[in-house]
């Protein structure tokens, strides 16, 4: 039932999934979160639910990340910023 | 008593209460021979208490997952007719909803008309979680000092001055297309997949853009704290007022002397699209103030 496209979008969220949580960095983890969200959005196209496919994008990859950014910000987290 | 209770919650509130400090470090410190002596004992117990935390962690892990497998197991399949979720509600609102709500967007129509009471209650949410992120991050007086503020002002100084070319041109340039879009998908959630929901997410992440790529200063000149709070409360009440009508008229697909239109016109679907603005107009504000209060601790 599953085609390769399908195929290749689910192991895509599994390797996204593992490796955020395997990642050293913080920033990584929130950028390899972002991927996911974007990945999910096409998977919601694919279950043919639009509306979600939109929000996943707006919220999960854009909104949600950017909180993030900015919390690791706040608490000096981020490599390469002049805190460190 | 009572009046102590609350002049006690009032100075906790407020971050001026005193008494003992849970977190202060006590003075005593064992003599050093004592140390040496139980070193090697603590360090067993250290030992001990990672194998057991481990085996536990294991045997929950694993009796949730058998719980959530067994669960799972015991579903009805997908896409079977004789499921519990395949009813008459269901049928009601695919046979019946194009004709009750008059929005061709069939989501819209289930979620601002019949089931617009949980809707507003989930744009009240997002309203209380934006006030209880001001309760904890919103700077005043009383939480941060005036060396703290200057050193902030001289921070937004400099972020301000090493800003990002590129990005400054990027962000103009996509900006105004990321904010049509958004008032695009709110004003045709009844006709087009969207809505309120998506289309504020989208119009709150533009503005997220353009104030991380111009300064949260650039943003404050034209929303600040006066104009979140009036488009906030202003969306709600109107929310609260239309839901309130459609109540008091009787509800449940009966007239409520609002024209319905013609199904697929931008001015159809009754309050659909007065609501689908409410709920935007909310959520874009909340996801903007959301992130100001992160990055500088004021809308």
């Amino acid at each position: 039932m599953t085609t390769a496209f399908e195929l290749v979008l689910i192991i895509g969220l599994m390797i996204c999934a593992i490796s955020a949580l395997k990642a050293k960095r913080l920033l990584v983890t929130v950028v390899i979160y972002m991927a996911y969200s974007l990945l999910m959005t096409i998977v919601w196209v694919l279950l043919q639910s639009p509306d979600l496919a939109i929000t996943e994008a707006a919220v999960g990859a854009g909104v949600t990340g950017m909180l993030f950014l900015t919390t690791l910000k706040k608490i000096h987290a981020l490599q390469g910023t002049k805190d460190e | 008593m009572k009046k102590n209770i609350w002049a006690n919650f009032s100075s906790w509130v407020n971050g001026t209460a005193e008494g003992k400090d849970p977190y202060e470090i006590s003075e005593k410190v064992q003599p050093r021979e004592e140390r040496k002596r139980f070193k090697l004992n603590e360090e067993q117990k250290m030992h001990l208490f990672n194998l057991q935390y481990k085996i536990v962690a294991a045997v929950v892990c694993l009796t949730v997952v058998g719980v959530l497998l067994y669960t799972l197991f015991q579903l009805p399949l997908f896409g079977d007719p004789r499921n519990p979720a395949v009813n008459e509600v269901v049928e009601r609102y695919v046979e019946d909803g194009l004709k009750e709500t008059g929005a061709v967007n069939m989501v819209a129509g289930m979620i601002l008309d019949y089931r617009a009471f949980d809707t507003f209650g989930e744009s009240s949410v997002l309203f209380l979680a934006v006030t209880s992120v001001m309760m904890l991050l919103l700077r005043d007086e009383k939480n941060i000092s005036k060396e703290e503020d200057i050193q902030e002002a001289h921070e937004r100084i400099i972020e301000r001055e090493a800003s990002d070319p590129i990005l400054r041109y990027v962000v103009s340039l996509v900006m105004p297309c990321i904010l049509l879009f958004g008032i695009y998908v709110v004003l045709n959630g009844h006709i087009s997949p969207g809505g309120g929901f998506s289309g504020g997410a989208i119009m709150g992440a533009g503005f997220i853009l353009y104030s991380a790529a111009f300064g949260t200063d650039a943003v404050s000149k034209f929303f600040n704290m006066k104009t979140f709070r009036t488009i906030t409360s202003t969306a709600l009440l109107c929310y609260a007022a239309s839901k309130a009508y459609s109540f008091y008229t009787g509800a449940n697909g009966l007239p409520t002397g609002i024209p319905l239109g013609t199904p697929g016109a931008i001015l159809s679907s009754g309050l659909i699209l007065v609501l689908d603005v409410c709920v935007g107009l909310v959520v874009a504000c909340t996801m903007y103030g959301f992130y100001s209060l992160f990055a500088k601790g004021e809308i």
